[in-house]
């Protein structure tokens, strides 16, 4: 199964391999192009990420024009959009025609768990500001197989979006929330690695966290507008 | 001994992003040691890190505690007649609960605390579906223990240390609930227990 992988699987090992492309990410992404789209609200919280900010930052185009999104109203319409895409791959999955019986249902009960997720989100985001605007997504659905090897990618991806995220969430409830979710995608992702043949503790002992932009470059392929 | 990092090696080495509370305790500790030598900032930095993690000590012991109790749950499926697949799951979750007891340690020490003495447990395990069902609840009970303990915690790195731990909790739970054929994630939002509760759930398989 591991000569299948999937693309999305070989963008990740990737950038595992070579942490400098998530600044050639931000360099592509950069300015105006970006913050017409969903994307623009990634980038505008990956300026407030970069490794040796306190929080202030530096100035930059794309976190000037995103000045008033930041902190947890960032992280939470981040998470939203990951949120988002998940319920969209789940709905196209169980609409495929791919999967019957005990997978079907297992994949129906997970895109309900993701649908959940973007309510609570989306609420908390109301709560904030303005939420996070539902991207247009697009999977390759072409075989069961590849589409659980995908499921698997995007589950293992989400629970290390959330884990990358949690220190630096300022209000405990929405900490509280976050981890409620992460141990929910990090289930989602044991069950998803088990069934595609891979280690349901591919990290070992610690999870390893996914900076925002390592995970908005993994996404990216799967975002259309 | 020169201290320069909070946790053990292994938490060390996840990368937390941000200037965070203590790293920059830290380096006000290390100016103090260049204007009074070298030889004070050792215990500067440890004295700095306590004040820092007075709170986080307590749950990281509460923590240490709940992975001292898994570790040795684990240990006990030996000798169970377990199948081969649960024997290998078992242990395979039982190295990765061990490590979590000595990182955890190392942590409570840097921050110069003390570990919690490890208690003698006792479990009513007596085959594999009994040892399966214990699994389940020890693995959910984890994961609701940190998410609740979580918010808690003063320290940015023993925060993500104890979100890169919970992550692990969760998959456990997850691979066992698959054995046992039931949901892998019974709800949503993974349920927040309170100490007190999960003190009260565990209390009876600790002895002493």
């Amino acid at each position: 199964m591991s000569n299948t992988s999937p693309e999305p699987d070989s963008a990740l090992q990737e950038l595992a391999r070579d942490p400098g492309s998530r600044k050639e990410f931000l360099r592509k992404m950069g300015g105006g192009v970006a913050a017409t789209s969903a994307f623009g609200l990634f980038l505008a919280a990956c300026g407030g990420d970069d490794d040796s900010t306190s929080g202030a930052g530096t100035t930059t185009q794309t976190d000037t024009a995103m000045k008033e999104e930041s902190g947890d109203l960032a992280i939470v319409n981040y998470a939203l959009t990951l949120e988002y895409l998940e319920t969209a791959f789940y709905a196209d999955v169980a609409a495929s025609g791919l999967f019957k019986g005990a997978e079907l249902e297992m994949i129906k009960m997970i895109g309900e768990q993701e649908q959940a997720h973007v309510a609570a989100l989306e609420g908390t985001a109301k709560n904030l500001g303005t939420p996070a605007a539902k991207p247009q997504t697009k999977f390759p659905l072409d075989s069961a197989e590849s589409v659980l090897g995908l499921a698997a990618t995007v589950e293992n991806l989400g629970a290390a979006a959330y884990l990358g995220q949690a220190a630096k969430i300022e209000s405990k409830e929405i900490l509280a929330a976050a981890l409620a979710i992460h141990t929910v995608e990090a289930r989602h992702a044991a069950a998803l690695n088990q069934l595609t043949g891979k280690s349901f503790v591919p990290d070992g002992a610690f999870a390893v966290p996914a900076s925002m932009d390592e995970v908005l470059a993994a996404v990216k392929p799967f975002i259309v507008s | 001994m020169h201290q320069n990092k909070l946790a053990a090696d292994t938490l060390a080495a996840v990368e937390i992003a941000g200037l965070t509370r203590s790293s920059f305790i830290l380096k006000g500790a290390l100016v103090a040691g260049s204007v009074y030598g070298a030889t004070a900032v050792g215990p500067f930095v440890k004295t700095a890190l306590a004040q820092s993690g007075g709170g986080d000590v307590e749950i990281l012991n509460f923590a240490l505690t709940l992975e001292y109790l898994e570790a040795e749950f684990y240990k006990k499926g030996a000798g169970l007649g377990l199948s081969g697949e649960v024997m290998k799951v078992a242990r395979e979750i039982g190295a990765n609960e061990q490590e979590h007891v000595e990182a955890l340690t190392s942590t409570i020490n840097d921050l110069g605390g003390t570990p919690a003495t490890k208690p003698t447990f006792m479990f009513p395990v007596t085959n594999q579906k009994t040892f399966l069902e214990l699994a389940q609840t020890l693995e959910d009970t984890g994961v609701s223990a940190y998410n609740g303990a979580a918010p808690g915690i003063e320290s940015m790195e023993v925060l993500s240390a104890a979100g890169s731990i919970v992550q692990i909790e969760a998959r456990h739970a997850a691979r066992i609930r698959m054995i046992n054929g039931v949901a892998v994630a019974p709800v949503a939002f993974d349920e927040a227990l309170e100490k007190a509760a999960v003190l009260k759930a565990v209390m009876p398989l600790i002895k002493a």
